[in-house]
């Protein structure tokens, strides 16, 4: 696929993804200018950094690892003791610099507890990480001095020598220094893709036997990948710290290493730039949809549920599977089912969705009496009219979505054998 | 010494229910290469399923009941989900439990609310089993059932009587975990689906060739793993607090035995839960720090010294960090685990 948008000596192709893709940082704040959206834009540079950190395990070494919040979250701590000791006096550095503190503490961790962890891979790697983060979540109740307790360590970014009037104390500089943060380390990932390391650490993932066979250590190239992991893992932490200006426990949890493994694999582990779409869905989930609904983690791991099912290549691989149809002008024969596909999926989550809420409801607040608004539709709760209604659509949803993917299955299949022909006819005219 | 004994037996039931999760996790692990990360779900539901039929039609015929019905729930997800997933690979297997533990605990929060039922045993277990009175003067028996209160008090001051009661739903627990190991072991040796359950794990392409089932086998594997999980549930539910964070309590601690004892030893894993069951179960009694056993031992500390947390820390601080900090070292020392065979 590469092959094809090379013009030398310049990539034009890579030039213009990455200059989009820095506008896209630049005038994202100017867009949305509401206090809301500049902080989700701020957390969604720093997710993107984490978890583009933590497909550097999953998807680039076939690392599953429930424990990556224990390098963001250490990184956080350092660099929040480095910014009360640089509001203290005791240390000469300014606050843009924190990060690196971070990132740099990130990488010592992940040296020190990368040692044992990477001694194995596969499933013995996914439980060994899960204990490493139970010993790091249960140490931080323990130490109350580094980790603050319960209450958490807090501080003032606005520390140092103002730099051209830089004192990052409003939210739109913080998101400046993220977005450059963020930039640059996409673009250092990306180039480590290309390194011989990082491709000998794919061949890791897909035969370790092979790589086992020419010579390299495979379990040196795991214990390399993990420290560069961690050492973005830190930087995103310490962003993480100056955005929120305190941390707490949570920041090194299970919850928070879930939810980069769940949205990592979301957005797409197989593509580069899938964990960037699965930062953003990260942040928008977490901020807006758990203020729509109660039951969210429920729908989260539902979509998760079934995108490991049906689409294991997460929402790039679908991006991608259907750019290729489109490349060869075959979209139009498949819309109609993409359409007919939406509306009974709408169907299903209405239904499913207000059965749902329904249930949350009477869990939870049927003192405020028994309506609840699901979709701007007033449902009552306790009558038997609402449910057979929700069923009913739910049902219906299922049956018409069954005839709808069954048709989409068969075009589908149809579109790919005509590509495959045409391929194979493009060759043979070459 | 009757603190030693308790705290032993306490640690043997703890232990042996950990077995009774690991065993299934171990099982399921060893025959298909799934690490089912939903097995705490699974424990949770037979929780909360023995709560639900209990209220109905009693303790008994719930404890019956309810690991039947967590297994038909683990065999149906193995068949709708987890089959469809095997192709892909092991992390995706891995992924799918990860999603659907997610899943069951809001699930049960849904069905059951946030906080905890009360899911009480039968009155039958709710006394003692038996109770250690140690006489000062006398020395120290063993009283089945209750001590009266008379016996516990000495009519003379200067006799010092204390009476320690071990519960009945403790020594229910190591009961029906013996049974449970011994019938499993029973069942994978001694029985013609045994045999094929052990065939069909080391040569799943012989076993088929000769005309086995082995995708039925593989379900009937995770649906038994899940129903055993469901059994400990109901048995760990009524002994401790029924509520959902249940899952996540025992969750990780039963992948450290999984881990400790090697990954796919049955043998192993009963000796890692026992092991760490008895050690968790005297950390946390133990109220001794290394600030104590200097002022013991007689050394003189600074001050800074004397304040340091680390020095302050007692054993049962250290408790909940023990199970990790031992899988931290046997993956040091030796890791393919206590007894395990494979190294990977």
């Amino acid at each position: 696929m590469s092959a094809v948008y090379k013009f030398k000596p310049y990539n034009v192709g890579r030039w213009i993804i990455w200059g989009l893709f820095a506008l896209v940082l630049l005038v994202a704040p100017k867009l949305f200018t509401s206090n809301l959206s500049v902080t989700m834009l701020a957390q969604m540079g720093i997710a993107i950094i984490a978890c583009l950190s933590y497909n550097m395990l999953l998807g680039q070494g076939g690392m599953l690892s429930f424990g990556h919040a224990v390098y963001t979250g250490l990184g956080s701590y350092m660099a929040m003791h480095a910014l009360n000791a640089v509001s203290g006096g005791a240390l000469p550095i300014p606050v843009s610099l924190l990060p690196l503190v971070g990132g740099l503490s990130g990488m010592g961790f992940a040296v020190l507890l990368g040692w044992v962890t990477t001694r194995k891979s596969g499933t013995p790697f996914a439980m060994i990480t899960l204990g490493v983060a139970e010993l790091v979540f249960a140490m931080s109740l323990m130490f109350s001095e580094f980790f603050g307790g319960e209450a958490g360590v807090s501080g003032n970014r606005v520390a140092g020598q103002p730099f051209f009037g830089i004192t990052f104390g409003p939210q739109i500089q913080i998101y400046y220094l993220i977005a450059v943060y963020t930039f640059v380390c996409v673009a250092l990932m990306y180039a480590f893709t290309q390194t011989p390391l990082g491709r000998i650490l794919n061949a890791v993932r897909d035969n370790p036997e092979r790589v086992e066979f020419i010579g390299y250590n495979t379990q040196r190239v795991r214990y390399l990948a993990f420290i560069i992991a961690g050492f973005f893992a830190g930087i995103a932490g310490g962003l993480g710290a100056l955005n929120f200006e305190i941390v707490t426990a949570e920041v090194v949890g299970a919850g928070r290493s879930g939810a980069y493994l769940l949205f990592t694999f979301l957005g797409g582990a197989t593509f580069f730039f899938g964990p960037i779409i699965g930062a953003v869905l990260m942040v928008i989930a977490f901020v807006l949809l758990s203020e729509l609904t109660k039951a969210w983690l429920l729908y989260l791991g539902l979509v998760f549920l079934f995108m490991v099912m049906y689409a294991p290549g997460g929402i790039a691989s679908l991006i991608m599977m259907n750019l290729r149809v489109a490349k060869f002008g075959k979209l139009r024969q498949i819309w109609t089912s993409y359409l007919g596909l939406g509306i009974t999926a709408l169907a299903i989550v209405a239904g499913a969705g207000a059965m749902i809420e329904m249930v949350y409801h009477l869990q939870l607040n049927s003192a405020l009496g028994d309506v609840v608004k699901f979709m701007g539709v007033p449902l009552n709760a306790k009558s038997v009219d609402s449910w057979v209604g929700a069923i009913f659509v739910t049902l219906t949803g299922l049956g018409l979505f069954e005839l709808a993917r069954r048709q989409y299955v068969l075009e589908w299949g149809e579109i790919q054998v005509e590509i495959e022909k045409e391929i194979k006819r493009r060759e043979t005219a070459v | 010494m009757e603190f030693f004994i308790i705290s032993m037996l306490n640690g043997l039931s703890y232990g042996l229910l950990l077995f009774m999760l690991s065993s299934g996790l171990t099982l399921i692990f060893s025959m298909m290469g799934v690490l089912n990360f939903a097995h705490a779900s699974f424990y949770m539901i037979g929780a909360y399923i023995g709560y639900s039929l209990g209220g109905i039609v009693g303790f008994w015929p719930a404890l019956v009941l309810a690991p039947l019905c967590v297994g038909a729930l683990g065999a149906l997800f193995e068949r709708i989900s987890l089959r469809k997933v095997h192709p892909y690979g092991h992390v995706p297997e891995l992924l799918v439990t990860f999603g659907l533990s997610y899943v069951v605990l809001e699930l049960v929060q849904l069905i059951w609310g946030r906080t905890a039922v009360e899911f009480v045993p039968p009155d039958v277990l709710r006394g003692a089993a038996f109770t250690l009175i140690n006489h000062s003067v006398n020395g120290m028996h063993l009283l089945w059932g209750a001590a009266p209160a008379d016996m516990c008090s000495a009519a003379d001051a200067a006799v010092r009587v204390v009476c320690t009661p071990f519960p009945a739903t403790r020594a229910f627990m190591m009961v029906i975990a013996l049974l449970m190991l011994v019938s499993l072991w029973l069942l994978l040796t001694r029985t013609r689906i045994g045999l094929v359950i052990q065939a069909a794990l080391t040569h799943p392409d012989m076993a088929e060739a000769l005309g086995h089932n082995v995708p039925r086998v593989f379900m009937l594997v995770f649906g038994a793993g899940t129903g055993l999980a469901g059994l400990a549930g109901v048995i760990g539910g009524s002994t401790f607090v029924t509520e959902p964070a249940m899952a996540a309590t025992v969750g990780s601690v039963i992948f450290v035995v999984v881990v400790v004892g090697g990954m796919g030893s049955l043998s192993g894993a009963f000796l890692a839960s026992v092991l760490i069951g008895v050690i968790q179960t005297f950390a946390v009694a133990i109220d001794y720090s290394f600030l104590a056993f200097a002022r013991d031992v007689g050394w003189q500390l600074s001050a800074a010294a004397q304040d340091n947390s680390f020095a302050k820390l007692t054993v049962s601080q250290v408790a909940p960090i023990l199970p990790y900090l031992f899988l931290v070292l046997i993956l040091i020392f030796r890791p393919k685990g206590l007894l395990g065979t494979r190294e990977g």
